[in-house]
């Protein structure tokens, strides 16, 4: 039970080295290599660089773009079944970080299927080392390098933007609202990170990640700008949400009516399309 | 409560209650057979009958055996230990959870998910991914050493105390839980969710051996206590003057179901209803002779996980229902279904 498993050595070693040398040598002999990719920003990636025909499976996290949602879904990334994964013979798994549970992950590992694991962190850097790693595993080097371009250039658009902003506004990225409570995203988080990107300033700090947080220290924040995801249907939180919540109605943010709400899975997912998201966030809080 | 006013023919009685072993028995190996042959791939018993490709033997010896192993180990252990805690405390809605292993265990999970990241580079390399588990077991295993501390005076444990502080613990253990998922970050949060519902996803050879030695001689002795377990049921003063040493059969009941229950937990997360309702189901049929309930106990949580399991990795293939799910959506109805019977033969 206690013993250091040599899963959990692979698993470091993978995570580590990224391992592209492996996946190259298993898919030179695969004329049309199965994927399975687990994570949304990993599926992503994997479509933008034009191998998205090349997908059987993708995990319940990955829902851009709409075409993946027709591959069946392993579920939650944290929690695979390993046989599962078997069932759709894939020649490779992509993953992002923490794919679970470990065991799992070492019978794939056992049967011979590459599993390659993504770095990723809540930045720009983190975003080009995903494409690049994402590009070597499939052998796409070309189109990983272009792709990888193309998405610096829009980070360096956004950055661009954001260097020019004079009077940063602060910004409240709330997640959900249960009861009346308000979750917002601390330091970080994934919010954190898209809002520097687009030149603004988190209006909350002193927690780590997606936290409930006092009415005090809504107040006390006192953000310009109130942040939200548009998931459409039930879970989506209007202005009127907003206003209702008297902590959140008191802001300067709620009394001037600015409150943004952006798809979620763009706003957050931290993939090739983050350039488009922060631009448009920097947009929508300093116009232009 | 479990006690029938009726007079029953021992002889009959026992007669019966073979059958109902053999026929378990039988149902165990008839769903060994169905877990091994089937799953997501479609990899079926006939496929591997005729020599084994190097995928079918990945299959078979990687992901069918652990599992089913350990559903039968996990099956066994939960549902003897709720037949000894009901025989234990006379009571029938007593399950392993009473002696504060569910409690203690769940605290110790909760505890590695949310704080392991803090423990020292050393430390977590050592212990690696096996640091939940060893968590919940050494919390469960906690939780019941405290109760009994706090139900022992001068020799003597009382159950009622035990019973009432068990409950206290409770509290407290959620209360410490809470201020844990307060901390959590979302993928913690969802692993918290995970472990909660159970599942036998990460079975592995590693955690069937590290289980082994805490279940398999509880299940292997719990009928010595039969004798003591069905005095008890007279009450504790009356066991007392037929000759049983009742403090010895509290401790040693105890600690068995602290062990096997506790390992149970921590290597399978929180799966329900198997210790409360197979006890149950098994003095319908054969009455409550602990003599005939323990070794049946064993073999119908055993047959029933490992059916719940088929369920759990097949309806919703490739992704999986976790196992807690089904054991709650098939035990709470089926427990019911008990209650009005024995509402029909005259009350509890």
């Amino acid at each position: 039970m206690i013993r250091p498993s040599l899963a959990s050595l692979h698993l470091g070693l993978i995570a580590g080295l990224g391992v592209a040398a492996l996946a190259t040598f298993a898919l030179a002999d695969t004329p049309k290599p199965r994927i399975v990719s687990l994570g949304g920003s990993v599926t992503e990636t994997v479509v933008a660089l034009g191998a998205g025909d090349l997908l059987v499976g993708r995990d319940s996290t990955s829902n851009y773009p709409e075409s993946v949602l027709a591959l069946p879904d392993v579920g939650y990334i944290r929690a695979l079944s390993p046989e599962g994964v078997l069932s759709l013979t894939p020649d490779l798994i992509l993953s992002e970080e923490g794919a679970g549970p470990v065991e799992a992950v070492a019978v794939l590992q056992a049967g011979g299927i590459p599993f390659v694991t993504m770095p990723g962190s809540f930045s720009a850097q983190g975003v080009l080392d995903k494409i690049t790693s994402v590009a070597a595993a499939l052998n796409l080097e070309a189109e990983g390098a272009a792709l990888a371009d193309k998405t610096a250039a829009g980070f360096a658009k956004a950055a661009t933007r954001a260097d020019a902003v004079t009077a940063p506004q602060s910004v409240l990225f709330v997640i959900s609202l249960q009861g009346g409570r308000v979750m917002a995203g601390g330091e970080g988080s994934s919010a954190a990170g898209i809002i520097a990107l687009a030149g603004g300033v988190n209006a909350v700090s002193g927690f780590e990640g997606y936290k409930q947080i006092t009415d005090e220290a809504v107040i006390a924040a006192a953000p310009d700008v109130i942040l939200m995801m548009d998931r459409g249907g039930d879970l989506a939180l209007s202005a009127k949400d907003v206003q209702a919540t008297p902590a959140l109605a008191a802001t300067p943010a709620a009394k001037a009516g600015r409150i943004i709400r952006m798809d979620g899975m763009l706003l957050l997912g931290f993939g090739p399309r983050t350039p488009n998201a922060a631009l448009a966030l920097n947009a929508a809080l300093y116009g232009g | 409560m479990v006690m029938l006013a009726e007079t029953v023919d021992v002889q009959d009685r026992s007669l019966r209650a073979a059958r109902v072993t053999q026929g378990l028995a039988l149902a165990l190996v008839v769903a060994g057979l169905a877990s091994i042959g089937s799953g997501a791939t479609g990899v079926s018993l006939f496929d591997m009958l005729d020599g084994l490709t190097a995928r079918e033997a990945l299959i078979l010896w990687d992901i069918r055996l652990p599992r089913l192993a350990m559903g039968a180990l996990v099956g066994a252990a939960l549902a003897v230990s709720g037949a000894l805690m009901q025989g234990l405390f006379r009571n029938p809605l007593a399950d392993p959870g009473i002696v504060g292993v569910g409690a203690g265990a769940g605290l110790g999970a909760v505890l590695a998910i949310v704080l392991g990241g803090l423990l020292p580079a050393t430390l977590s390399a050592w212990i690696g991914p096996q640091l939940v588990p060893f968590a919940a077991f050494l919390g469960g295993w906690a939780a019941t050493l405290a109760l009994y501390r706090l139900a022992s005076r001068g020799g003597s444990v009382s159950v009622a105390t035990m019973l009432l502080a068990g409950i206290a613990l409770g509290a407290l253990a959620g209360a410490v839980t809470g201020v844990l998922v307060y901390m959590a970050d979302d993928r913690q949060l969802r692993d918290l969710t995970f472990w909660g519902m159970g599942s036998l996803a990460g079975a592995s050879w590693a955690k069937i051996t590290a289980s082994l030695p805490l279940i398999v001689p509880v299940l292997a002795l719990s009928p010595l206590l039969a004798r003591g377990l069905n005095a008890l049921a007279l009450g504790e003063a009356q066991a007392r003057h037929i000759g049983i040493d009742t403090e010895r059969l509290k401790r040693i009941t105890i600690l068995g179901v602290a062990a096997s229950a506790g390992a149970a937990v921590a290597i399978a997360g929180g799966i329900g209803f198997i210790g409360i309702v197979v006890p149950h189901l098994l003095r319908l049929a054969t009455g409550p002779n602990h003599r005939f309930l323990l070794p049946n106990a064993a073999l119908l949580g055993a047959s029933l996980l490992v059916l719940a399991d088929i369920f759990a990795r097949t309806l919703l293939a490739p992704a999986e229902l976790p196992i807690g799910i089904v054991t709650a959506l098939v035990g709470a109805p089926v427990f019911l279904w008990i209650l009005l019977q024995r509402r029909g033969i005259g009350g509890m």
